[in-house]
């Protein structure tokens, strides 16, 4: 442990957003926090990482949920030289009681640098470094506390989603309810990589997608509605007689330009054939329109950062699913088990499911996993004419005859 | 030796509905509406008549036992001991009694925690983990970060802006966030190719997995050290291939630094969710406050800020004005590094002879 000053840390205690320097000195009595903060003014120097790959580490009878990180400047700051990360699973939602915290804070404090991160990415709660021989002693006090690991390496992901209808009156699905149950269904996807990579689960209770399901998430579950908007129509006078511009800011910005209004008598009628459900006019008039009842969600599939096709959003792969609660949301989750045993039988290393799809083509994904293709999986259908055919949507007897000519021909000359 | 105890595995996270203040348990799934009380201060009101208040503080994600210790004594003091957190890495503390609002807000502020980020302000920065924590890292999270949001504060503190803002960090290209897909994102990138240590690739990595990485089929088998090559003209940095083999050294302190993309977001809300496009292909790692990407950043807000009529996203501006005329406003150059020349680049290209100059 070394004693040097820190000026470059302290330039990040001055401003007003709270500051991680701060963060850290308040566990600076740990030998750990104190190396990490070194390690750090060491890496501001260096304009570069003091973190090595991390090795094998973990609890007994899981492969995930442990990082294993070592420093390469362990001789200078030995304290950190191991400073593993424990993933631990969230409750749905984010939600906490203070006591839960706490317990959460007593375990940390005991077992490790008492740093956290509030959530990782993916949406565990992160505690921040650790030594390995603190690993299986920090999970067992987890785990008799009510607490269990989430994932990490080439497993299901621990899943996240929106606050739902815990919070928002635009919950679609009980995101809170789903995440939990598929949470529970795939303990052994989540905690014993067996994949070909990661596959990352979000949900979110609407449109607005509150998780960014879409745009993070290999299995992105978005909340939606079959039927019609509901209008309250005294409310939405109430908005128009309180000077709100329902014109300018809901009915120009409609994308599929359904919304009517009659600025004169404020009446106001959306054309639902022709609603695509985006969600902004609902947002921007909360008190006057909201969501239909005839609900569930869209599911989308392939959304993923740049490594190593480009990014991915997910695309569209079922229009609407109901979601059941009262049968364990069965047709979602033999859809996932389809998909994973495809995805498992036919992807390279680290290929994500969204890049095998890409390299197969949508057609044998569809086959294989056993959905119907629909016009709203695409913005448009394809404009070159190279496409398949199955063997059973070909004239076999027409074309055996064609290659038995061709055959002969080819004999002849 | 002592045994080893082992802990009950599967038993999954703690049951959310634990987690639930009472306000929220008689009301699940009966929400009506909500309205935005003041910045930072949501008030959801459930077909009951009953209203629940959410204070939303602003964090640095990475967080200490003290501070969690703290906020859950504020949530004891005020909301019956309930909080949560977002998926930008804010706390929100509920109330479900109104008049705790404001001292409430007067305390955790007094505690140096920002209250803000809702409605039409700067969102809290979502970010990784940067070089407090991650082997991979191009830059630092943290600390770009910090540096950010002090200069932006104002737009987190107040709701004023033409629509929210949302700008998100990743420090190297597996980016373990929404960086592709925000208002302003920026990310840690390389600009030289990995160094090869032949020893290291025969001894611990495996030649056929650092093979297939490669985006751009540059690495070929060196045979004769049981190592790799790379070809210097394909490589275009990504580091994947230094995440599955160390000994593909790709960290250059003096060339990393940090790309600034803008025009993403990720709700469907009118136009559906869309990648965020390069700005600004470089700008240098200078700790501790990374004074070039703060300035970029400022002017990239300001800009839209100036511009974007009410409601526009800053995609949405652009769409709008066309990105000729965007790098004209902005002030930057537009050079071969903003025209796409990975796989999916030909529909990137203008097809028309519609433009502006």
């Amino acid at each position: 442990m070394t004693d040097k000053k820190r000026p470059m840390l302290d330039e990040l205690k001055k401003g007003k957003w709270p500051s991680f320097v701060k963060e850290m000195e308040r566990m600076e009595e740990k030998p750990a926090v104190k190396d990490l903060l070194g390690l750090l003014e060491t890496s501001y120097e260096d304009k570069t990482v003091h973190w090595k790959h991390g090795g094998i580490v973990g609890v007994t009878g899981y492969g995930g949920g442990v990082i294993g990180r070592y420093s390469d400047l362990g001789h200078i700051y030995p304290n950190v030289a191991e400073f593993h990360t424990m993933r631990v699973n969230q409750p749905s939602g984010w939600f906490y009681t203070s006591d839960s915290i706490r317990t959460l804070c007593d375990i940390w404090e005991k077992h490790g640098s008492g740093l956290t991160n509030m959530h990782g990415a993916t949406g565990d709660a992160i505690l921040l470094g650790t030594t390995t021989q603190h690993l299986q002693p920090c999970f067992n006090d987890l785990s008799d506390a009510g607490w269990d690991l989430g994932g990490s390496g080439s497993n299901m992901r621990t899943p996240s989603a929106c606050a739902g209808p815990a919070r928002c009156q635009n919950a679609c699905i009980d995101t809170l309810h789903l995440c939990h149950d598929i949470t529970n269904e795939f303990q052994d996807y989540l905690h014993r990589p067996m994949w070909p990579y990661k596959f990352k689960i979000k949900i979110s209770g609407c449109a607005n997608d509150c998780v960014a399901a879409v745009a993070r998430a290999d299995f992105s579950i978005v909340g939606t509605w079959r039927d019609s908007i509901r209008v309250d129509q005294d409310a939405v006078k109430e908005y128009a007689n309180g000077g709100y511009d329902i014109f300018n800011m809901v009915v120009k910005k409609c994308p599929s330009h359904c919304i009517s209004f009659d600025k004169e008598t404020a009446d106001f009628s959306i054309d639902d054939e022709n609603c695509v459900r985006c969600m902004h006019c609902i947002n921007k008039m909360p008190k006057a329109l909201r969501i239909g009842k005839d609900t569930g969600a869209t599911i989308l599939i392939g959304g993923k950062a740049t490594i190593v096709q480009s990014a991915f959003l997910s695309w569209v792969i079922v229009p609407f699913m109901k979601l059941n609660k009262e049968d364990g949301y069965a047709e979602l989750k033999d859809l996932l088990e389809r998909i994973w045993e495809w995805w498992d039988e036919n992807a390279k290393v680290r290929e994500r499911v969204g890049e095998l799809i890409y390299r197969k083509g949508m057609r044998t994904f569809l086959k294989e996993v056993g959905l119907e293709a629909k016009a709203q999986m695409v913005k448009h259908p394809r404009a070159n004419p190279y496409f398949f055919w199955w063997p059973e949507e070909i004239n076999q007897a027409a074309s055996s005859d064609a290659s038995q000519e061709a055959a002969a021909d080819a004999e002849v000359k | 030796m002592t045994e080893v105890r082992k802990a009950k595995t599967d038993i999954g996270p703690p049951h959310y509905e634990k987690m639930l203040p009472q306000i929220i348990k008689d009301n699940y799934g009966k929400w009506k509406y909500h309205e935005y009380i003041k910045s930072g201060v949501l008030k959801h009101v459930p077909e009951s008549g009953d209203a629940l208040f959410s204070v939303r503080v602003g964090s640095p994600r990475l967080l200490s036992i003290a501070t969690l210790r703290d906020f859950a004594d504020i949530a004891d003091k005020y909301c019956d001991g309930h909080l949560r957190f977002t998926s930008r890495h804010n706390v929100e503390f509920l109330l479900s009694d109104e008049s705790k609002v404001e001292p409430l807000i007067d305390e955790i502020e007094a505690m140096g925690w920002p209250v803000g980020g809702t409605g039409n302000s700067l969102n809290n920065i979502i970010h990784t983990q940067g070089w407090i924590h991650c082997h991979s890292a191009a830059t630092d999270a943290s600390a770009t970060v910090k540096a950010v949001m002090d200069e932006l504060f104002d737009y987190f503190k107040n709701d004023q802006l033409p629509a929210k803002l949302k700008i998100s960090m990743a420090c190297c290209l597996n980016m373990c966030g929404a960086v592709h897909c925000s208002d302003i994102a920026f990310v840690g990138i390389h600009r030289t190719i990995p160094r090869i240590n032949d020893e290291g690739v025969a001894k611990g990595c495996e030649i056929p997995n650092v093979i297939a990485s490669c985006p751009t089929g540059a690495i070929r088998p060196n045979p004769k050290a049981k190592s790799v090559s790379i070809n210097e003209e394909k490589c275009m940095y990504c580091g994947n291939c230094y995440t599955v083999c160390p000994s593909l050294t790709i960290m250059d302190a003096q060339n990393d630094g940090v790309a600034i993309f803008v025009g993403g977001k990720v709700a469907n809300t009118r136009s559906g969710p869309a990648f965020s496009r390069l700005a600004i292909p470089w700008v240098p790692n200078n700790p501790p406050r990374w004074p070039e990407l703060v300035d970029a950043i400022k002017h990239l807000t300001e800009i839209w800020v100036k511009n974007a009529k009410p409601g526009e996203r800053y995609g949405e501006w652009i769409e709008r004005i066309g990105w000729e005329k965007f790098f004209q406003i902005a002030e930057l150059p537009f050079t071969d590094k903003h025209i796409d020349d990975f796989i999916f680049s030909v529909p990137t290209f203008r097809t028309t002879s519609n433009f502006k100059y």
